[in-house]
């Protein structure tokens, strides 16, 4: 039997050696472009932001904590969590809310980010990161100037609605894409999904004082947070 | 339950997996010269789909956390191996059948279609059932579309076709039309 | 089964150049086609993919042809498999990291660059049976003959299809100009099937011209 045992490790030691080095080869590459990756991510976040919040000189991150928005002190490129973003001028001071969303469209998912003005209750911009829609036609989502700029000065109130090109009577209706009328709803309703998620938690924001260190600016925040939820009688 | 019909229309028709994503063609263009042999490899993919969602579902919450980069190996060596107990079933149960799908039960490893399958459903990160109606919506889709192919393929044996489009010229065009067709559930489902 | 493993510098020139046309692996051999529908459909798509796969060709060809003397017959497969998933990952990981918008489009297909017929479908028949420089001629002639083929459905495609060439990449020029109708079927998945048609349908054409050249008494005979 000796041979035969013999024969038999070799193709287990063959393999093992196979996937041993191949695990190192592996885990050498993913620690090696990890950085470069979570920057790339970190940068395209960051563009957006800058394009759907006009004046915004510096961007800021908030994450989902109990019911409230909390800073986000890592890495926005590096996590997996959903975040809400938040464009700051000069001074520190919120300029707006940039709020990403997701959902399908025509083809398949479409993936959008969308600048939100608390005081005035607008939406200021939006952008469509990832789409696979029809080329030609439901694409234009991402490249119709015409169509972006519903957006530039959008209120929110009672829902934004889709309406066929040139039938715009409210503030809140948007001129659809004709062709793409599907694809425009999308981004739509996206939105609006996004926005019945995303603006109670808002509504319920305080910003930190940017001046202050980040220790003593947790404690307004979630103070502020925590009196919140006990008055609204712990929603979620 | 919206939700799942939605999964299994959108994998079955709307994304058919081999019209819409190109996955799966090897099998579609070299298997489906006979309607019953292309019908049962699509049976045989099915099987081998929802081993993998499972499998997938299990090693991307309980091993893959931690070491994401070994996913692509992780995937492939559970579909390797569960072609291969596919292939020693049906061998022990169906002589026949497998001597008619022949090289083409050890290719579904090589399908596209199933490693696809495994990764989408990892970046949508669907639940066990959900992945598992995603995995029979893609399988019935694929099955689909390589029995129509096999179908129109054996219709055309018969037809006079010129001779720069025989062979696998012709199936292409007739996969384009199919496609073209499948096309037309792109609006079955939208939000009003 | 020790045969003469030298060879000279023409019998790797013919290693090299099969790839490219006789043995063309998309059009001849009709394997990879699933990367070479589905990225086609512009060509700076179709140019990624075809240098990500011609690194896990080559890389894996390398590896396999230098190690053939230690790798055991009956796991050959699998090592094959972990060989070519090593790469591919690697090529995933780069790819995000150097390009990242590229990556947002054909992600998905980078992974299945593990699965393409051609890549172990040449470490089975080739690089696990030859000496280092064949085995490399082969897989350069082979990555070579998958780039020409989606390059040449990539170019009609986007071309047709959006009026274009190399969108999305700084050097995009338009070739019909501004008022051309993009006819938009030729980058959806029909084209592709179409596309791909067409291609083969003229290159039979061809060659059958070709070969009534060649003996003008049997084509007139024939009739």
């Amino acid at each position: 039997m000796n041979p035969k045992l013999k024969h038999s490790l070799r193709l287990v030691i063959s393999l093992a050696v196979a996937g041993l080095c191949s695990g190192f080869v592996l885990v050498g590459v993913y620690k090696g472009t990890q950085p470069r990756i979570q920057r790339n991510r970190a940068e395209a976040i960051q563009k957006a932001i800058f394009n759907v919040v006009p004046g915004t000189a510096s961007t800021g991150a908030l994450r989902v904590e109990n019911g409230s928005l909390v800073p986000f002190e890592g890495n926005i490129g590096a996590t997996e969590e959903r975040l809400v973003y938040t464009g700051l001028a000069e001074d520190g001071s919120l300029v707006g809310f940039a709020i990403p969303g997701d959902g399908s469209g025509f083809m398949d998912t479409i993936s959008l980010i969308y600048g939100f003005n608390p005081q005035q209750r607008v939406i200021t911009g939006m952008e469509v990161l990832e789409s696979k829609e029809t080329p030609g036609l439901g694409d234009k989502i991402m490249k119709d100037d015409a169509f972006r700029a519903n957006f530039a000065a959008l209120p929110v109130e009672g829902g934004i609605k889709g309406v066929k090109k040139g039938k715009k009577v409210h503030p809140n209706e948007v001129d659809c894409i004709t062709g793409a009328t599907i694809s425009s709803k999308a981004v739509i309703s996206i939105i609006n999904d996004s926005n019945e998620e995303t603006l109670p938690l808002i509504e319920n924001f305080r910003m930190p004082a940017a001046d202050q260190p980040s220790a003593e600016s947790e404690a307004p925040v979630s103070e502020v947070g925590a009196a919140d939820s006990q008055a609204e009688g712990g929603g979620q | 339950m919206r939700d799942y019909i939605l999964i299994f229309a959108s994998a079955c028709v709307i994304n058919n997996f081999t019209l819409f994503y190109f996955l799966g063609l090897c099998p579609f263009f070299g298997v489906t010269g006979r309607l019953v042999t292309a019908f049962r490899l699509g049976l045989a993919n099915i099987f081998v789909m929802t081993i993998t969602s499972l499998a997938a579902w299990v090693l991307n919450n309980f091993v893959l956390t931690h070491t994401p980069y070994l996913r692509l190996i992780c995937f492939i060596v559970v579909i390797a191996s569960s072609v291969q107990f596919v292939e020693m079933f049906i061998k022990k149960f169906s002589q026949p059948l497998f001597r008619a799908l022949g090289i083409f039960l050890p290719l579904i490893t090589t399908n596209c279609a199933i490693l696809y399958l495994a990764l989408t459903q990892t970046n949508k990160g669907y639940n066990l059932f959900e992945g598992l109606i995603y995995a029979w919506g893609a399988g019935i889709g694929l099955t689909l579309a390589l029995v129509l192919m096999a179908g129109m393929r054996e219709e055309n044996e018969l037809a006079t076709i010129p001779n720069v489009v025989k062979g696998l010229s012709m199936s292409f065009f007739l996969a384009g039309i199919l496609s073209l067709t499948f096309m037309g559930f792109a609006g079955l489902f939208h939000e009003g | 089964m020790k045969k003469d493993e030298s060879y000279d510098l023409s019998d790797a020139q013919r290693e090299l150049i099969k790839g490219f046309w006789k043995d063309n692996p998309v059009f001849i051999a009709a394997l990879g086609l699933c990367p070479a529908m589905a990225v086609t459909n512009s060509l700076r798509n179709a140019l990624v993919m075809t240098v990500a796969t011609a690194f896990v060709l080559c890389g894996a060809s390398a590896l396999v042809s230098l190690s053939r003397k230690w790798i055991p017959k009956q796991v050959r497969i699998s090592i094959f498999i972990i060989i070519i998933a090593t790469f591919v990952t690697t090529v995933d990981y780069v790819l995000q990291a150097i390009a990242y918008d590229a990556h947002k489009d054909i992600g998905a297909f980078i992974a299945l660059i593990v699965v393409n017929c051609l890549i172990l479908g040449r470490q089975e028949a080739f690089a696990s049976k030859r000496p280092f420089g064949l085995a490399m001629a082969d897989a350069v002639g082979m990555a070579g003959g998958f780039g020409i083929a989606l390059v040449m459905i990539g170019a009609v495609r986007e071309i047709l299809g959006n009026g274009t060439l190399l969108k999305d990449t700084p050097w995009m020029f338009s070739v019909f100009g501004p008022h051309f109708e993009p006819w938009a079927v030729m980058v959806l998945p029909p084209g592709g099937f179409l596309c791909l048609g067409a291609l083969l349908a003229w290159f039979a054409w061809m060659k059958e011209r070709f070969e009534r050249k060649k003996q003008p008494e049997t084509a007139a005979s024939a009739g």
